[in-house]
Parts: C-alpha cells; sequence; structure tokens
C-alpha cells in the first residue's frame, strides 16, 4: 500500500464531509421480541426459541425495557421522540436472519432530529443526528474453508442465532462538514461521546471489543469550498475508537489521491482492516438497497404517550457533557486539563479524590502521574488499580501533614496497591514515618560523617557539592524516611560549611 | 407505467423474483405480471374511494404499546432445534455458501 497522504494536506485541497452510523446493542435481559436470554459468550444456538429462529405461527412482543433504553438514548441525544411510530420489515436473503427478514425500523423512527456536542482542539464541533431507531440484531456466521474465516473462498457457513433477535439501536449522523483536517479526530470524538452518553445512561455496556458498540464510517471529499457534496464511501467493520479515526484518515487520503488523477470515487461498501489500517472494497451497492420495507404485520404501532417520556426524562442522569462542566469548577481546571484526565480515565477518579477531601491539584497530579505510570505499567485502567480515591485523598492529607515526604507516600501507595490494605495499615505495617526529628537524625548525621572523614574534610573545605554523598548515607541509614532537606542542613551545619 | 392496469411490468415481477430467491420460468413470467396487475389494478380501487376523512387502517387490531416486560423465558434445546434443520455442524446450522456478500 501506498503512504497515504495527511489529513490536514488533504483538507487544503478538499472538504471532508464525515457521517456515523453507529449500532449499540442494548443491555436487556432478554431479547426484543422474545423472552430468551442475551448473555455474551454463551454456547451456540443455547439462547433461541421459536420466535428468534422465525418458526411458523410464533410472534413477536416488544420488550418494554429495549422502548424505554432507545426513547432515553434519544432523549440524551437532544432528540424529539414519536408520539406514533411502527416497526417495518426489512427483507433480504442472507441466513444471519432465519426468518429472512429483519425487524427494523423505516420511515418511522423512534427518536429524530438530535445532536451531540463534541470538543475537539478546544473547538466546538456539533454533530447533527438524523435518527435513532430500533431493530434487532442479526446472528453470527462463521465460514469455514476460507483462509481466513472470511466468506471468499469459503465452503460452507455455520451460523449460530444466539444473538439473531437482541435489541440494536442504530445512531446516525447527518452528514458532518467544517471538521476539516480535524475530520478524523472529530469522528473519534464523537463515537467516544457517545459511548460515554450510552454507558451514562445504563443501556449498554458499550465493549466495542465485544460488538455491543459498532460502528460505520461513510466519508466523502468535496473539492475545497465548493459546497458540492461528494461521493461517499461507507466504511464496515470500525470496531474501536482508534480505527474510528485511521478509517477516516485513510478513507481521506484515499479518496484524494483518486480525484487528483482525475478518476471518480464509487459509492460502495469497504471494510477496515485492523491490522493494516486500510479500507478495501465490499459488496456493490448493486441490489443491496432493494430491502422491500414494509410496516411489521406481526407487532401493533408504538405510541410513547407524553406522560410517559417526561417520566423517561425526569429520570436521566446527568450527562457527561453537564457533569464535565460542574467538574470543571470544583476541580478548577482548564478544558484542556479536563480533557487530559477524560482521555486518561481519571477524571471520575480526581473527582472522588476531591470530594474525598484533596485539593483538586494534589489529586490531578496523583492519578495523572504516579497513578496513570502504576496503572500503565501493570496493563489495566487507573480505574482498575486495588487503590480508592478516598485512599489517595488520605496519602495527600499525610503528605500535608508532614507525616509523610513524597518519596514515603509513593512506597505507601505501592503498598496499598500491593496489598489492597488501607493507607493507615500500611503507614504502620513498614514504618514510613518520615523522621525530621533533628535529634533523631543528629546520630546519623554523626555517624555518615565518621564513616567518610575525607568527604567531611572536603566539605569543611568548602566544596558544598561533596555533602550530597553524606546526604545519601543518611538517608540510606533511614531507609528514606528522612527529610533530605533537613539532613541537608543538619550535615553542612555540623560542618561549619555554608547552607 | 407501462403495460396495462396501473402497473407492474414483466422487468419488476422477474426483479422482484430474484429479490426472493424464487426461479420462475419465461411463461410464469406473463402469467404472473398479468395477476400481478389485476390485484394491484384492484388495491388501487379502494385508494380512491379512501377520502381525506377516512382514516388509514395500519393494523387490523386498534391497539397501540403492546410490550412484554424484560424478562427471560426458557429457550428451545439445542439439540431439538439443529434436528430439524437440513443440516448442522458444531453445534450451529449448516448453510450453504453466500455468495458476493461479506459478514
Ligand atoms: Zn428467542
Amino acid at each position: 500500500m501506498t503512504t497515504i497522504e495527511s489529513a490536514a494536506d488533504v483538507a487544503h485541497r478538499y472538504d471532508p464531509v464525515i457521517g456515523l452510523e453507529t449500532h449499540v446493542e442494548l443491555g436487556t435481559a432478554s431479547k426484543m421480541f422474545c423472552g430468551c436470554p442475551t448473555t455474551f459468550g454463551a454456547e451456540p444456538n443455547t439462547q433461541v426459541c421459536p420466535v428468534c429462529l422465525g418458526l411458523p405461527g410464533s410472534l413477536p412482543v416488544a420488550n418494554a425495557t429495549a422502548i424505554e433504553s432507545t426513547i432515553k438514548i434519544g432523549l440524551a441525544l437532544h432528540c424529539d421522540i414519536a408520539s406514533w411510530c411502527r416497526f417495518a420489515r426489512k427483507n433480504y436473503f442472507y441466513p444471519d436472519m432465519p426468518k429472512d427478514f429483519q425487524i427494523s425500523q423505516y420511515d418511522e423512527p423512534l427518536c429524530t432530529d438530535g445532536h451531540l456536542d463534541v470538543v475537539v482542539d478546544g473547538r466546538t464541533f456539533r454533530v447533527e443526528i438524523e435518527r435513532v431507531h430500533l431493530e434487532e440484531d442479526t446472528g453470527k456466521s462463521l465460514h469455514v474453508g476460507g483462509a481466513t474465516g472470511r466468506i471468499h473462498g469459503a465452503d460452507h457457513s455455520l451460523v449460530d442465532y444466539n444473538r439473531a433477535g437482541i435489541p440494536l439501536v442504530e445512531i446516525v449522523t447527518r452528514p458532518v462538514l467544517g471538521t476539516g483536517a480535524l475530520a478524523p479526530e472529530v469522528g473519534k470524538a464523537y463515537v467516544t461521546e457517545l459511548r460515554e452518553v450510552l454507558r451514562g445512561l445504563g443501556v449498554s455496556d458499550v465493549r466495542m471489543e465485544q460488538g455491543s458498540l459498532r460502528c460505520d464510517v461513510n466519508l466523502s471529499l468535496s473539492p475545497a469550498g465548493s459546497g458540492v457534496l461528494g461521493t461517499r464511501s461507507e466504511t464496515k467493520n470500525v470496531n474501536s475508537l482508534r480505527s474510528v479515526e485511521r478509517a477516516i484518515r485513510f478513507e481521506m487520503g484515499r479518496q484524494a489521491e483518486l480525484l487528483d488523477a482525475g478518476g471518480r470515487v464509487v459509492q460502495e461498501t469497504r471494510h477496515f482492516h485492523e491490522d493494516t489500517g486500510v479500507t478495501t472494497p465490499g459488496r456493490s451497492k448493486e441490489e443491496a438497497t432493494d430491502y422491500r420495507y414494509f410496516p411489521e404485520p406481526d407487532l401493533v404501532p408504538l405510541a410513547p404517550d407524553a406522560a410517559w417520556v417526561e417520566r423517561l426524562r425526569a429520570g436521566l442522569p446527568e450527562l457527561p457533557a453537564a457533569r464535565r462542566a460542574r467538574l470543571a469548577a470544583s476541580l478548577e481546571a482548564s478544558e484542556f486539563e479536563l480533557g487530559s484526565m477524560a482521555n486518561a480515565g481519571v477524571l471520575e477518579l480526581v473527582a472522588e479524590t476531591v470530594a474525598a477531601g484533596a485539593p483538586a491539584a494534589e489529586a490531578r497530579n496523583w492519578w495523572l502521574g504516579y497513578l496513570a505510570q502504576q496503572a500503565n505499567a501493570a496493563g489495566v485502567e487507573p480505574a482498575e488499580l486495588a487503590i480508592t480515591p478516598a485512599q489517595v485523598a488520605r496519602v495527600v492529607a499525610l503528605v500535608a501533614d508532614g507525616t509523610l515526604s513524597t518519596g514515603l507516600a509513593r512506597q505507601a501507595v505501592d503498598g496499598v496497591l500491593e496489598t489492597g490494605s488501607s493507607v493507615d495499615e500500611v503507614v504502620a505495617a513498614r514504618g514510613l514515618v518520615r523522621v525530621s526529628d533533628v535529634d533523631a537524625l543528629g546520630a546519623a548525621v554523626d555517624a555518615a560523617i565518621a564513616a567518610q572523614p575525607d568527604v567531611a574534610e572536603k566539605v569543611r573545605g568548602g566544596k558544598v557539592a561533596a555533602a550530597g554523598a553524606l546526604v545519601g548515607a543518611v538517608m540510606k541509614a533511614t531507609r528514606g524516611q528522612a527529610d533530605a532537606k533537613v539532613v541537608r542542613e543538619l550535615v553542612l551545619s555540623r560542618l561549619g560549611a555554608p547552607g | 407505467m407501462p403495460e396495462a392496469g396501473v402497473g407492474i411490468t414483466r422487468d419488476e415481477v422477474a426483479h422482484l423474483a430474484r429479490l426472493s430467491r424464487l426461479a420462475v420460468t419465461e411463461e410464469e413470467l406473463d402469467v404472473f405480471a398479468g395477476q400481478l396487475d389485476v390485484i394491484l389494478g384492484a388495491v388501487a380501487r379502494v385508494q380512491e374511494v379512501a377520502a381525506a376523512d377516512i382514516p388509514p387502517t395500519t393494523h387490523a387490531v386498534p391497539l397501540t404499546n403492546v410490550l412484554r416486560p424484560d424478562v427471560v423465558t426458557p429457550c428451545l434445546d439445542r439439540d431439538e432445534v439443529l434436528a430439524a434443520a437440513p443440516a448442522a455442524e458444531d453445534g450451529r446450522f449448516r448453510v450453504p455458501r453466500i455468495l458476493d456478500e461479506e459478514a
């Protein structure tokens, strides 16, 4: 693959237009139209019944919780909620749905016309939401006989219908204009923010690696300033936040190269390859959109009345953007610092540490600094560390009252991380008490001078820098519990050197 | 629309048959196009009498919001399910390979 031009360079000549379609598996206990469980990773075809297998005579009944979750998503995204809408049959021939159709929504989605604001590089981009609709997920096919588990060259396919019928919400944006060179970052920021909203609502576990959040990325280029929309590609299989950014970047470069050479972009579905970061063409559009939708005759219309919608609105949790605004005030942090904390996955932790009594700056330093390093070294998220925000606040308090030095505080944190004990237990068990008492240190200083008479002589002769060796010896003798500054002052005064 | 009636063409019938994976012969295309044309004509007459003051019927049952609580109910036994399938392998339904599509 040739090197792809950077997004910044492409944006000089072309205006990128992005569009995102996100599928979210809802975290309901049972499926959308039947009572089968939705447990991830169950043995194939053990979570199926006549309804989700499409056996003759079976009838679907909609899951009330799934409807409410979809309305909540719509409300969180500032959408209008339809007062009346219907499910539709999407007809297609593919063995991932045993019925040979998927129950979806077509021209009457449950939620329409919303938006989600995202901040990139200090700029706010409003991503308009065209629709949020509810459908059922499909089964999973395993292609056998092909070299890569993909369909080409496959001899036959094996299908597991455990996933068929799990409630799936599709969130579709309008074309997002005006992002320029930031298109890849805006795309990633949108999916990131959407994931936070969905997680905050508690409607899905939003695990991209398990497929409960999946993303299709549409991209087109129009000549800079022309305002004429170009032909778009739809990239599927974009299943991590980083991939959203990479896929947009790759498509920008690919399409720019095509257009520069006088070619034209073909409207097609493409596949993103996680390993190489490139997209390749998938099926062509021919006939693919001929789904012959019609109103689902086995389900009656859905008519959420105002009282129902308002009850759901009243029960919405604080949304991430509102929470960040509130935290910005309480944490005395800039937008940039908030972004750093959010990206590092420590925003909540810092807020809780502050709530437990630590000054904002101290809480931020611990979580973004030493604790982030420890989490990184252990390959876990900061939130998964065996230390609570309250314990971090306790460490901060012990440093503030002079009980612990910074070095000792880190030892205390290490102890908590290793043993899961409380800060005070670790401090007591390991004897982590800062020695700043001049009398207690005096003996150690005298011993160090006696042990290194030649060094002491140099210091007496005015070579103050040599005192470091003596300070080091005292620190070693006190196992790091001495206050290095106090030790240095003691050494210099004992040897009559200027302090 | 071309041809007689309110209109379904022979080509449209062929297209629908292909989408539905139905093998329809040339003779059958003529027969079905003619029959479907009559059916569509009958439906079109109903549309003609539907005045503005007659609300459209969306469902045979005048109900909305028929929902079930999110409660798990028992599933079918897998062996029983797969025994009804034309072919099975490794606890899964075995189907012929599908061309020109990506999963
Ligand atoms: Zn089922």
